[in-house]
């Protein structure tokens, strides 16, 4: 599906065609989407790690039936990893091959020949970016975007505003169709004003108890109903109690269910729960308070 | 936009509903949310594709007026205020007040020297100038006018960013081969070898935290530490973040961005709503590191605290969160006013709840005292 059928759309069918690839949604996300497709703006996702930011991006793609292309931000990156960058040793084979082969027959216009025949496309390695620009239509992803520097940013901005990058050696490379951008942040620092205006903005809260539960019944149905109701059911309460170094998020929650029906757990007993806390928090401090918790609720 | 706000029940029909929502946004300017002109245009974009219900207006505007969930919260109010019952909107922020830049300092060391040749040769001075007084005395003790001296002595205190290595290389005599560069210039040269271009890992300015309590027992001190991190944050804007301590927990980095000391101080007053409240310094430290500093603000940054470790709460939460912090942070630096003071004991709870996790604890009472406080985080 491209620009040409989002028209269509409305943003109840972004709810039902996400929740066809298990990705379900709230109506304000799905409200949010539809209107990233329709007025084609980049979409920029904030929220706590394990709320489903990274999938909305791989739903949206499965959803489309568009290829997904993902940008992991990370220190340092810069343009020759987000962009394109020249194959240098192919280069200097081709050049080698040339001077065997030729050898010094070609007049000046040889050289020029030789020298456009080296910035060919097939010694540029396209990162990312110019991939998806290239694929398009596509679903770019730009992952943890507040872990580049703010350099990148700067560059970023450039190509999302409009979705073409120039190669000096070669020329223009403009996409036919804009592609879906998704950004998402962690918010380990504030993003440049600049980016955010570019964007629509969400922020993806914890979902509530029946959402979860009917997520973790779509995404991990072997698990049976009476535990998955039980597990996020705790996972709920634990979430709501603020002591916690790090609430669980509903990726734990997923990895939490699928480790106990491993374990041949039908109901949530207290051995078992224990045994497979580690699926669910990360930190001593939370383990303790979480085995207490437990203690309370699964108590006789 | 004046006809809009003024509107009642009656005239309302006749306003334009672009005019109505972009009244809106203003009115959400005027609550602090930064509208532009071209978020206001994305907004009646949205509001055209969904439709004027009331859902589809309030997802336009979460999605395209706000940038983070602060915005969130205030657009729903203001949202609240302007479709439904047109109270307790927000007024516009009066114009920061004109204040006056004080002249040249009345004394200065020079006013001593050079009055004749013959004077000095056995003469010990034992006076020291006003000013050399002045940045050794409490901050809290002075007068109004020795305070307005204090805050022009404020220009001398010059922060350094403390440096880390960053992942980016750069060009270097020598170090690691850098196969991308030397190749780029051997292939201009026709694949001629050409010279070998090397490279090492860069610095960049590690990010300092500084979290100012503004608590009733700090209340003398507030006004100049504040200054000390607008200091801070003109050093190296882009790498240090600001917060006040109270009975919550404030961000004040974009307040302290103001070049001006005076404007950037008046933004600061406007954004804190708890000055000289009480303290929950475990709570807000808590909140600290779950809102921003475990998600990677405080990672590998000097963390400096600007407190006298009084404590409201339970302290083994402050211990607690402390300890966190430090580990979570590159150096955790303790200033308290009281240190520098005769005869002082770390006896409060606080401090003593936190001094085992601190990794630098120093004084900071007077300009001096700051001065000593930069040099720890420079050298951090």
């Amino acid at each position: 599906m491209t620009a040409g059928t989002t028209d269509a759309l409305e943003p109840g069918d972004v709810a039902r065609r996400l929740g066809a690839t298990g990705y379900l949604c709230d109506p304000e996300l799905a409200t949010v989407t539809f209107l990233a497709l329709r007025m084609g703006r980049p979409l920029l996702l904030e929220g706590e790690p394990g709320t489903g930011k990274t999938a909305l991006a791989e739903a949206v793609a499965e959803a489309l039936g568009l290829p997904l292309v993902r940008l992991q931000c990370y220190e340092g990156i810069d343009a020759t990893q987000a962009l394109y960058d020249w194959d240098f040793p192919r280069q200097v084979l081709h050049l080698r091959a040339l001077e065997a082969a030729g050898g010094t027959a070609a007049g000046v216009g040889g050289v020029a020949e030789a020298e456009k025949s080296l910035y060919d496309e097939r010694f540029l390695l396209a990162r990312p970016v110019l991939a998806a620009l290239q694929q398009s239509p596509a679903v770019l992803l730009v992952d943890e975007v507040d872990r580049a520097d703010d350099e990148f940013e700067a560059f970023l901005l450039e190509v999302l505003s409009t979705y073409q990058v120039t190669i000096p050696e070669l020329g223009t490379v403009r996409a036919a169709t804009p592609p879906v951008v998704v950004l998402t942040s962690n918010r380990t620092r504030e993003l440049h004003d600049a980016l955010k205006r570019r964007c629509l903005y969400h922020w993806i809260d914890h979902p509530a108890l029946e959402r979860e539960v009917a997520i973790v019944r779509s995404r991990a149905p072997e698990v049976s109903e009476a535990l998955t109701r039980q597990v996020v059911e705790l996972v709920q309460r634990l979430r709501a109690d603020t002591g916690l170094v790090k609430p669980p998020g509903v990726a734990e929650t997923l990895d939490w269910a699928r480790a106990l029906h491993h374990l041949g757990a039908t109901e949530l007993d207290l051995a078992t729960a224990a045994a497979s806390l580690g699926a669910l928090v990360k930190y001593r401090e939370d383990g303790e308070r979480v085995r207490a918790a437990l203690d309370r609720v699964l108590a006789p | 936009m004046t006809t809009a706000r003024t509107g009642t029940a009656g005239t309302a029909a006749v306003h334009d509903a672009d005019e109505v929502l972009l009244g809106f946004t203003r009115a959400l300017r005027a609550a602090g949310v930064a509208v532009t002109q071209d978020r206001a245009q994305q907004y009646l974009a949205a509001v055209a594709l969904l439709g004027p219900a009331e859902d589809g207006t309030r997802a336009a505007g979460r999605a395209t007026l706000c940038a983070g969930p602060d915005d969130l919260a205030r657009h729903d109010q203001v949202f609240a205020a302007w479709f439904d019952h047109r109270t307790g909107l927000p007024r516009p922020r009066p114009a920061a007040p004109t204040t006056t830049t004080y002249a040249a300092l009345p004394l200065s060391d020079a006013a001593g020297a050079g009055e004749g040749p013959e004077d000095d040769a056995d003469v010990v001075r034992a006076m020291a100038s006003d000013t050399e007084v002045l940045r050794h005395r409490d901050v809290a003790a002075l007068s109004p006018a020795e305070r307005a001296r204090l805050t022009a002595l404020f220009a001398t205190v010059r922060p350094r960013a403390p440096h880390r290595r960053s992942a980016r290389q750069r060009s270097w005599h020598r170090g690691d081969v850098d196969a991308a560069r030397t190749l780029r210039a051997s292939l201009r040269r026709m694949g001629e070898p050409a010279e070998v271009v090397h490279r090492r890992r860069a610095t960049r300015p590690r990010r300092v935290v500084l979290l100012v309590d503004v608590s009733g027992s700090m209340s003398g001190y507030a006004d100049a530490l504040l200054r000390l991190a607008h200091r801070f944050t003109q050093a190296a804007p882009g790498s240090v973040e600001t917060f006040t301590l109270g009975t919550r927990l404030t961000h004040l980095t974009r307040a302290l961005r103001v070049r001006d000391p005076e404007r950037a101080l008046v933004a600061a007053g406007e954004t804190v709503p708890d000055w000289s409240g009480g303290t929950r310094l475990g709570e807000n430290l808590q909140s600290f590191l779950i809102r921003w500093g475990r998600r990677g603000m405080a990672r590998g940054a000097v963390v400096v605290v600007f407190s006298d470790g009084w404590e409201r709460g339970d302290t083994a939460l402050l211990a607690e969160q402390a300890e966190r912090l430090s580990r979570v942070a590159h150096r955790l630096v303790w200033v308290n006013p009281h240190r520098g003071k005769a005869g002082y004991e770390p006896v409060q709870q606080g401090v003593v709840a936190v001094l085992p996790h601190v990794d630098d604890f120093v004084a900071g009472h007077s300009l001096a005292t700051y001065a000593e406080v930069v040099e720890v985080v420079a050298r951090a």
